[in-house]
């Protein structure tokens, strides 16, 4: 019985002679990243880790931004962010922190009904995250990168060995180094949400690379006299048919999320989006050479007893 | 047993009744009432993003209960040294939290230090000095008291602000303390944010001070306050014209009495206007004071101050018992009322900042969870069919797996009293993800085995064995990753964990073992010769 494939059984691709090529380009793509970082002066950073306050406003009818800002005049918030999000919606932020109870909510729907009539608007959000908070959450965001990455790296060597574990790693900050250069580049902006998909993309990627980093060990044992080179080819063709076909249920997944999700995952998805992309890149194409220059500096138990 | 089908299959659907079982309240809105009185009866928690709702993070300003402490001990410790004729001047308190006095005679060291010992433990002397003959005492209260006194201004605005919630009606209000002075409140559905904000924040301490009409009012808004004196203001706030007009008062600064001897406070109706003001009550104590106060001061004025402002300053016209008395200003109902629930919650014993807050609007949360639902439904559509189309009769059982993934994952959700946050939703998509993955893996390896030429049954067992391993570890990896999303992340993100976490065990189990007792049923009972796959 023939089956539907997307790849042909015994698809021999070399992947490896391709490997410094490919490691060229992300090199590349994440020079070009830090530099946009450091011109942007940094992550476009949301209210969530600069601090600030966020107001989202839902109008009837679609909002004209210039008489928004002119009403804004009148409580001194003319200079704020103001963007429009999704349909007849928009967002305001502002660096401001205001410490009264009585907040930016009362400010701007004063200020908006001498342009809109009632019941023309309702606000629908209003974040206000303090300094302080500010600076703990991203702390704690970086701890929680961090330690996910010791975990996996912990993990990973116990269950296969330390260059395995490493070459995953490495993958791992490749993807999110890459998520946050397409990021900066589009100065989309980087809340806490973003973190979570970061640490998706991070669990996800990991994910795709064992189960390639599983062939191998498979692989490398059964043909104890085959070079490193070949099983890691072998392998990664072995396993093709399902990295593809993982990555594309993911990715319709991650699609229809980006298209119907809504407003507030719009971000969410995007940069899942390009997280995935950057995963199965990194899981062929970065994670599997490490393995082998690895191999080259220092030659493993298995192979060695040949 | 583990190799029997019906066994697997009767675990099987065990766990899927119990799924069912837990999932039932949430989506049956008419719950028998049997049900209602035994059974588990709490629908799916949602987030606040996804129900609307407030939260908040304030942080206790201890450092303000420290110094209002200090003021008590610094005034108890004027008296106590005139009681014992010790003679001083200039009591003074520093930035840096220390009471300084100066000794008119060095020679009376001795019998201050001795009060001192006495009556004041939490005080010391941190350092002396003389100064033209007179002794300059530094005093600073004791580490301890002061980590005591914080501590318990936490926990006491905890206890408050709990107790204005409850009052204030909000139904599974969540209000609970986070690091040394924090208070993590969160307030599910409630739309009027603004008012629940000022009811939550007021310091709402009350405090009767005496008018001081013997001095003049210009002198002392010119600067000159006499000693012992205050200037106050008393906001009115016109409806009419909607302008607000401040009115300057001279107060004596000592409080006669404070909302600590309060009873009981609630909303009356005055039979004049119609315009709300609240009654309030004095306990026995407070009530005595009360009458002593009213009675040393007929025809004075009585001043009723709120957090600094001056609500009224009636005059005293007669001695009154029974201590009852009333605050009056142009209330509307609400205020009113709000401010008879802070009156009974009683005062916080520091001011409260607002380090944090997040506001979502009920329509915004609808919004949402139907953007949500839509999302997992046409996901699931799509996959639903690409499975069947790759991998026909096989992909339907892994699409039965996956159907069954959902329901386990929300049903265990229930159970465990998670809650579904929007980046949770999103997490239940990307489970359906990662669960398909493990179904692929799977198959892929049956492929790879048939084509070696081995029969169905040799090539389903090959096929499980070989893609379990690597299913276990990309999921323990993953999991990794989710545990510590759980352990630092906060609010929506720590429900992406849980949603991520619950769905690879979901996952496991539907995926692997489900799957599994399907493919053993047709090939050992049916004995099919050809998988479809």
């Amino acid at each position: 019985m023939a089956y539907m494939e997307f790849v042909k059984p015994n698809t021999q691709i070399d992947f490896v002679r391709w490997m410094k090529a490919t490691t060229i380009v992300s090199v590349v793509i994440i020079l070009i990243g830090i530099a946009s970082i450091v011109w942007h002066g940094g992550l476009n950073y949301g209210i969530d880790f600069a601090g600030g306050s966020l107001v989202q406003i839902k109008f009837k009818e679609e909002p004209q931004i210039d008489t928004i800002r002119s009403t804004f005049k009148m409580i001194g918030l003319e200079n704020s962010i103001i963007q429009t999000y999704g349909s007849h919606e928009i967002v305001v932020r502002t660096p401001e922190v205001r410490a009264d109870l009585k907040g930016l909510e009362a400010k701007i729907e004063t200020s908006l009904s001498t342009a809109y009539p009632a019941g023309g608007f309702v606000i629908q959000r209003t974040e206000v995250v303090g300094p302080k908070v500010g600076k703990e959450l991203t702390k704690k965001a970086l701890l929680a990168i961090i330690f996910s990455w010791i975990g996996i790296l912990v993990y990973v060597g116990f269950r296969f060995e330390f260059r395995y574990a490493l070459g995953g790693i490495i993958a791992l900050v490749h993807d999110v180094l890459v998520t946050l250069s397409i990021f900066s580049l589009m100065n989309k902006e980087f809340d806490l949400n973003i973190v979570a998909a970061l640490l998706t993309i991070i669990g996800f990627s990991i994910n795709d690379t064992i189960v390639i980093f599983d062939r191998i060990r498979e692989n490398a044992r059964k043909n104890i006299r085959m070079e490193l080179r070949d099983v890691i080819n072998l392998s990664v063709n072995q396993t093709l048919s399902r990295t593809i076909l993982t990555s594309l249920t993911v990715f319709m997944v991650l699609i229809v999320l980006f298209f119907f999700g809504g407003s507030v995952i719009h971000n969410f998805a995007f940069t899942l989006l390009v997280g995935t992309v950057a995963g199965v890149y990194s899981t062929v194409f970065i994670a599997s050479p490490i393995v082998l220059l690895f191999e080259k500096i220092k030659p493993s138990a298995i192979t060695r007893k040949k | 047993m583990f190799n029997s089908i019906k066994f697997r299959a009767a675990l099987t659907v065990l766990i899927f009744l119990a799924a069912l079982f837990y999932l039932t309240p949430t989506f049956v809105s008419e719950l028998p009432d049997f049900w209602k009185e035994k059974l588990p009866k709490d629908k799916i928690h949602l987030g606040l993003d996804l129900q609307g709702g407030m939260h908040l993070v304030l942080e206790v300003d201890a450092d303000k209960a420290v110094d209002s402490t200090l003021e008590r001990l610094s005034n108890n410790l004027k008296e106590s040294l005139m009681e014992n004729k010790i003679r001083f001047r200039n009591v003074d308190r520093t930035s840096d939290k220390m009471i300084t006095l100066e000794l008119t005679d060095p020679a009376a060291r001795e019998s201050f230090e001795k009060t001192l010992g006495n009556h004041y433990p939490d005080l010391e002397i941190v350092n002396s000095e003389t100064i033209e003959g007179r002794e300059k005492i530094y005093l600073k209260m004791n580490a301890n008291r002061v980590a005591e006194v914080k501590k318990m201004a936490v926990d006491q605005s905890l206890e408050t602000i709990r107790n204005r919630v409850d009052q204030f009606g909000i139904s599974e209000p969540e209000i609970i303390p986070q690091g040394d002075d924090r208070i993590l409140i969160q307030l599910p559905g409630i739309k009027d944010t603004k008012r629940a904000k000022n009811l939550i924040g007021k310091t709402a301490l009350l405090e009767f001070k005496l008018v001081d009409d013997e001095h003049s009012l210009e002198d002392a808004l010119k600067g000159n306050i006499p000693e012992g004196g205050e200037v106050a203001y008393g906001l009115h706030l016109d409806r009419e014209t909607g302008r607000q007009t401040s009115a300057p008062y001279l107060l004596k600064s000592k409080t006669l009495l404070t909302g600590d001897a309060l009873e009981s406070a609630k909303v009356q109706i005055s039979d004049r206007f119609g315009e709300p003001h609240v009654a309030i009550k004095f306990n026995a104590q407070g009530s005595d004071d009360f009458d002593r106060i009213t009675g040393e001061n007929v025809k004075k004025r009585l001043a009723i101050v709120l957090d600094g402002n001056v609500y009224s300053a009636p005059v005293i016209q007669e001695r009154i018992s029974g201590g009852q008395a009333q605050i009056t200003g142009a209330f509307t109902m609400e205020e009113a009322r709000d401010l008879a629930i802070v009156l009974r919650a009683g005062a916080l014993p520091a001011p409260v900042n607002i380090l944090e807050e997040r506001t979502v609007g009920p329509s915004l949360g609808q919004d949402s969870i139907n953007k949500g639902t839509w999302s997992c439904i046409v996901a699931g559509i799509l996959i639903f069919i690409f499975m069947v189309i790759y991998y026909r009769a096989s992909g339907l059982i892994a699409d039965l797996a996956l159907f069954m993934n959902i329901f386990l994952l929300l049903g265990a959700m229930v159970m465990f009293g998670a809650t579904l946050t929007l980046p949770g939703i999103a997490g239940i998509v990307l489970t359906i993800g990662m669960a398909v993955d493990a179904n692929v893996l799977i198959f892929e390896r049956i492929r790879e085995e048939l084509r070696t030429g081995k029969t169905p049954r040799a090539a389903v067992e090959a096929g499980y064995a070989k893609a379990f391993l690597t299913i276990f570890d990309s999921n323990v990896t993953t999991l990794v990753a989710a545990l510590f999303l759980f352990g630092f992340g906060t609010g929506p993100v720590k429900g992406f964990a849980v949603t991520l976490t619950i769905g690879i065990a979901a996952s496991m189990f539907t995926a692997v073992f489900v799957t599994r007792i399907i493919y053993d049923y047709f090939i050992w009972n049916r004995k099919i010769t050809a998988i479809s796959i």
